[in-house]
C-alpha cells in the first residue's frame, strides 16, 4: 500500500481524511468489516472505490455519512476527518448539520431512493427548509429550480411539480444529485449511482456530476464496482478486498502498472468490448425460430371506450425473426423498455404473444393450450437474473433440480442420480444436493440454477441478464461454464443482456433491440465491431471504459471509433 | 382523480342492490308463510290478512322487490311489529348514541395506538417495543365484558368518578355530559382496536424504515422526528388505514355487548331487542342500514387512500 495518501505536490488539505477506520458487526463475538483503512481526497478530486460484493466499499461510505445500520455496524476504531472535523466523535445533531451542506450522497438505486408521497419539488427545498432558515419560501423555490436546470432537467416547472413515479430512473437520479448539491456540500459521495441505469443514461449521469463537480470544485468519492466506469471518471483509485485498502494508485498507474496480483485479477476479468470470433458452424438444424413475433399490450379498458378515448397501446415487441441453430448463442442486447425481455418471455411462453410464430425443434408453439404445449416446455428451459429469488429458499438443491424431471415422469432415483452428474458438471460437489440455497454464494446459486435448467434436457437455453448481478471474476466464471457445457451438450443460448462487454464474449450472433423493434441483427463480430445502425453506434459509443484494454494493462485504439468526434468523458 | 372517485362510487351501488336483494329474500325465501313469521305465533286470522295485505304478498315476487325497493329510497323501511312505529324513525332515534360512541371509540383507539407503534417501531427491540406488544397481546385476548366490568369497577363503583352506566346525547346535553358517559364505554371499545393499530403500525412501519428513501431523508440530514413522521409514517398509512376502515365498520357490530353493559339506547341495543321478539322490519332495517355502513366506510377508505398515494390517483 502507498503511503503517499494525499497526490504528489497537493498542497491544500484534503477535504475527507479516513485512517485507520475499523468497522465491525455489533453481534457477539463482533466480526471485523473494516479492518483498519486509510485513504484521502484532496479538494476537487474524484476517488473511485472499486471492489467486488462484500468487500466494503458501501460500508465505507455509509461510514462517512454516519448512517451505519443502528445496532449491527459499529465503527470502532481509527478517525474520519472532514475538513478537519471528526466525523466518529461529532454528536448526532452536528452529524445532521453536516450532512447535505458539507457531505451529501447519492444512492444507487434512484427508483426507491426518492420519497413516493412527495413531490420533487418539494423534496429538494426539505434540504433548504432544514438547513437554511433563513429563506423565503420564494427564494427556496428559486433555489430548487435553478437547480433542476444544473442537472440539465427539461420543462423544470412540470418536473418542480411532479411526482417520482412521474419520472424516468435517469430523471430521477438527476434530481438525487439537485438534492445532494442544493447546498454546494464539499464532498459528495456517491454510491454505484449509474450501475442501475442504462448506459446511454449512465453516460449521460457521469458527465453531469463531472461537470457540477468543477463548477462547485466539489470532492467526489464515487463507490463502483465497474471498471469502465472507473476508467473514464477516476483521478485516483483504492482498491477494496475484504474489508481492506489493497492498492491506492493514479488511475493511469493503476490500469498500467497494478502493484497486486488481486487487482491484476479484477482488471483481468473484465470482459472485453472487442467481439470474439464467430464459432464454426458445426450443426444447421434450427432449434428456436421465431417468425414475426409480435406482443401489443394495453387494449383499451372499457372506461376510456365509453369516454371515446383511443385505445392506448403498447407494441413491446413487434416484427421479431431470428433463427438459433444447434449450439449456438443468440444474444439479444438493448436498454431497459427494448423489448428484450419481451422476446425471451414470448418465446418461453411465459406470456402470450399476440402475434406471429415460435418454432422449437420446428413445432410452431405460439399458440398451443396449456396441455399441447406441455411436453414442448422441457426443451426450452431459462435461467433467471437474480439467483438469490429464482431458488426456492425451503427447498433443497436435490429437490429443486429434480422437480422438473420427476414432473415428466423420470423416475425418482434416476433423476437424483441425474442431479449429481449436473453438479459435478457446473462444478460443485455432489454433497450440495442436501443443501439449502442460503448455504451458497451468489456464483455457486448461479450454476445450481444452470444445472436446474439443464436437467430438463433442453434444446434450448434461455438466459435473461444471467450474470448480471454477479461480481466480474465470478461473472467470467459463468460464462466460461456456459461456454463449455454448450461445447459438450450442444445446447443452444438466447442470451439477454444490456451488457456489451459480456455480449461481445459469449454470443455468435446479435439482435439489437430498441423501443420494440429490431435495429441491426448479424454476427457478432459484425454488429458490435463495425456497427451500422445508428442505435448500436451510440451503445458502443456509451459503453464505459472503451478506450481501455484491461485484460492487456494498455489503452485501445483500434476498437470501433465514433465517426464525428465527440469528446470523450475519460481523461 | 374526479374518474377515480366516480368510479368508486358508482362501483358502491351494485353492492347495496345485492345486500337489499338479500335483506328481502331472507323473509320470503325462508320456509312457510312470510306472514305467519312476521306475525309471530299468537297471531289471528284477521292480523295475518292485515300483513299480507301491507306487504303485498299476492302480487308476483319481482313486482313485491320493486316496490319494497321503491320504498326504501323513499326512506321507507315499514312498521315495526312491536311498536307500531315507523322503522326509519326507531333507527334514527337509536343512531346517535351508537355513532358518537363508535366514532370516539376510533378517535381515542388511532390516537393512542398510532403513536404507541411508531415509537414502537423506532425503538425496535428494545424495552418500549416490548412493552407496546405486551399490551397489545393483553388488548386482544381480554373478553371486552371484562374489560367494560374492570372499568367499572375501578372508575365508577371504587373511585366514583364516571357514572356507571347510562347516556347523554352530545345534540342534547353538551359535551361535558357526554363524555362523563361515554368515555368508559368507547375504552372497552377501544381496547381491541388500540391493541390492532398499534400492531399494525408497528409492522408498518418497519417496512418503511428500511426503505431506501428514508437513508435518503437521513442522508439529507433530517431529525429523527421528520423522519419518522413526515417522511415514513405517511408511506406506512395505507395498511394503517385498511385496519381502521374494518375496525370501524366491525364496530358498529361490536357495539352490542358495549351498550348492553352500559346500558346505552343505541342501534345495538335495538338490534337485540329486534331479534329477541322477531320484529322483521327492523331487522331488515337495521342489516340494511349497517350493510349501508360498511359499505360507505369502505368508499371512503378507498378515497383517502387516493388522497394519501399520488400513485393510486392516477391509474
Amino acid at each position: 500500500m502507498s503511503d503517499d495518501l494525499i497526490p504528489s505536490g497537493a498542497a491544500p488539505a484534503p477535504v475527507l481524511d479516513i485512517r485507520g477506520l475499523q468497522v465491525a458487526t455489533q453481534s457477539s463475538p463482533a466480526k471485523p468489516i473494516l479492518k483498519g483503512i486509510d485513504f484521502a481526497i484532496a479538494p476537487g478530486e474524484t476517488l473511485c472505490l472499486v471492489g467486488e460484493s462484500g468487500s466494503g466499499k458501501s460500508v465505507t461510505s455509509l461510514a462517512v455519512m454516519g448512517l451505519l445500520p443502528k445496532g449491527s455496524l459499529k465503527a470502532v476504531g481509527g478517525r474520519i476527518e472532514l475538513e478537519g472535523d471528526s466525523l466518529l466523535e461529532a454528536s448526532p445533531t452536528r452529524l445532521r448539520d453536516l450532512r447535505a451542506s458539507r457531505m451529501a450522497m447519492i444512492f444507487q438505486e434512484p427508483m426507491t431512493a426518492l420519497n413516493p408521497l412527495m413531490r420533487v419539488g418539494e423534496q429538494i427545498e426539505e434540504v433548504l427548509v432544514m438547513h437554511q432558515r433563513g429563506l423565503s419560501a420564494r427564494q427556496r423555490r428559486d433555489r430548487v429550480l435553478d437547480m433542476l436546470d444544473q442537472v440539465q432537467l427539461p420543462d423544470i416547472e412540470r418536473v418542480h411539480a411532479s411526482w417520482p413515479h412521474q419520472l424516468s430512473g435517469g430523471q430521477r437520479q438527476r434530481i438525487m444529485i439537485a438534492m445532494a448539491l442544493v447546498l454546494e456540500p464539499k464532498l459528495l459521495i456517491a454510491d454505484e449511482p449509474t450501475t442501475a441505469l442504462d448506459v446511454t443514461t449512465q453516460k449521460q449521469i457521469l458527465k453531469l456530476i463531472k461537470q457540477l463537480q468543477e463548477r462547485h470544485g466539489t470532492s467526489v468519492l464515487f463507490i463502483t464496482h465497474d471498471m469502465g466506469v472507473v476508467a473514464d471518471i477516476a483521478d485516483r483509485v483504492c482498491v477494496m478486498r475484504h474489508g481492506e485498502v489493497v492498492e491506492t494508485q493514479p488511475i493511469d498507474a493503476l490500469l498500467r502498472r497494478p502493484t497486486t496480483d488481486y487487482t491484476r485479477q479484477l482488471l483481468t476479468a473484465v470482459p472485453s468490448l472487442r467481439p470474439r470470433a464467430s464459432r464454426e458452424v458445426a450443426d444447421r438444424e434450427i432449434v428456436l425460430e421465431a417468425i414475426e413475433l409480435e406482443k401489443r399490450y394495453g387494449q383499451a379498458s372499457r372506461w376510456a371506450r365509453l369516454a371515446g378515448k383511443a385505445s392506448a397501446q403498447t407494441l413491446a415487441a413487434s416484427d421479431i425473426n431470428f433463427a438459433l441453430t444447434r449450439g449456438r448463442t443468440l444474444g439479444i442486447v438493448g436498454e431497459s423498455g427494448s423489448g428484450k425481455s419481451t422476446v425471451a418471455r414470448c418465446v418461453m411462453r411465459m406470456i402470450e404473444p399476440t402475434g406471429g410464430g415460435v418454432r422449437v425443434m420446428g413445432k410452431d408453439i405460439a399458440s398451443l393450450g396449456r396441455a399441447a404445449l406441455k411436453p414442448h416446455r422441457k426443451r426450452i428451459q431459462m435461467i433467471f437474473q437474480d439467483p438469490f429469488r429464482s431458488l426456492n429458499p425451503r427447498l433443497t438443491i436435490g429437490t429443486s433440480l429434480i422437480e422438473g424431471p420427476v414432473n415428466y415422469g423420470t423416475p425418482r432415483e434416476q433423476a437424483l442420480a441425474r442431479a449429481a452428474e449436473l453438479l459435478e458438471l457446473v462444478g460443485l460437489p455432489k454433497d450440495a444436493l442436501a443443501r439449502y440455497p442460503h448455504q451458497f454464494s451468489g456464483g455457486q446459486r448461479q450454476r445450481i440454477a444452470i444445472a436446474r435448467a439443464l436437467a430438463m434436457e433442453p434444446d434450448v437455453l434461455v438466459a435473461d441478464e444471467a450474470v448480471s448481478a454477479l461480481d466480474v471474476s465470478v461473472q467470467a466464471q459463468v460464462l466460461g461454464l456456459l461456454d463449455d457445457i454448450q461445447r459438450r451438450l450442444g445446447v443452444a443460448v438466447l442470451f439477454i443482456t444490456h451488457d456489451l462487454r459480456v455480449a461481445a464474449q459469449i454470443c455468435d450472433e446479435v439482435m439489437v433491440m430498441q423501443k420494440g423493434v429490431v435495429v441491426e441483427y448479424g454476427p457478432a463480430s459484425r454488429v458490435l465491431g463495425a456497427p451500422e445502425h445508428a442505435y448500436t453506434r451510440s451503445l458502443m459509443l456509451a459503453a464505459p471504459g472503451r478506450h481501455w484494454d484491461f485484460a492487456g494493462f494498455r489503452p485501445l485504439k483500434s476498437v470501433f471509433e465514433e465517426t464525428s468526434p465527440v469528446t470523450a468523458t475519460a481523461r | 382523480m374526479f374518474s377515480y372517485c366516480l368510479r368508486r362510487t358508482l362501483a358502491a351501488v351494485p353492492v347495496m342492490v345485492v345486500v337489499a336483494l338479500f335483506v328481502f329474500l331472507l323473509l320470503r325465501l325462508s320456509p312457510g308463510d312470510p306472514a305467519a313469521i312476521i306475525a309471530g305465533d299468537m297471531a289471528t286470522p284477521e292480523q295475518l290478512d292485515r300483513i299480507r295485505e301491507t306487504l303485498g304478498l299476492n302480487q308476483p315476487i319481482y313486482l313485491q322487490f320493486f316496490n319494497w325497493g321503491g320504498e326504501l329510497l323513499r326512506g321507507d323501511f315499514g312498521t315495526s311489529l312491536m311498536s307500531n312505529l315507523p322503522v326509519t324513525q326507531l333507527m334514527v332515534q337509536r343512531l346517535e348514541p351508537t355513532v358518537s360512541l363508535a366514532l370516539l371509540s376510533i378517535v381515542l383507539s388511532v390516537v393512542v395506538a398510532v403513536p404507541m407503534g411508531v415509537i414502537a417501531a423506532w425503538k425496535h427491540g428494545s424495552l418500549i417495543d416490548n412493552v407496546v406488544m405486551s399490551v397489545s397481546v393483553l388488548g386482544f385476548s381480554v373478553p371486552v365484558f371484562v374489560i367494560g366490568y374492570i372499568l367499572i369497577k375501578i372508575f365508577a363503583i371504587d373511585l366514583g368518578w364516571l357514572p356507571v352506566q347510562g347516556f347523554k346525547r352530545v345534540s342534547e346535553e353538551g359535551f361535558g355530559p357526554f363524555i362523563r358517559h361515554a368515555i368508559l364505554p368507547a375504552l372497552m371499545l377501544s381496547t381491541i382496536y388500540i391493541a390492532l393499530i398499534a400492531r399494525m403500525t408497528r409492522a408498518s412501519m418497519l417496512d418503511v424504515l428500511g426503505e431506501d428513501f428514508v437513508r435518503t431523508a437521513h442522508a439529507k440530514g433530517a431529525s429523527e422526528k421528520r423522519v419518522l413522521f413526515k417522511h415514513a409514517l405517511r408511506n406506512a398509512g395505507v395498511p394503517i388505514l385498511e385496519v381502521i376502515g374494518t375496525g370501524f365498520a366491525l364496530m358498529i357490530t361490536g357495539v352490542v355487548v358495549t351498550e348492553s353493559v352500559f346500558n346505552i339506547p343505541g342501534l345495538g341495543r335495538l338490534t337485540v331487542d329486534a331479534i329477541l321478539a322477531r320484529d322483521y322490519p327492523v331487522i331488515q332495517g337495521l342489516i340494511l342500514v349497517t350493510s349501508g355502513v360498511y359499505v360507505l366506510i369502505n368508499l371512503a377508505i378507498d378515497l383517502s387512500y387516493a388522497l394519501l398515494d399520488p400513485r393510486i390517483r392516477y391509474q
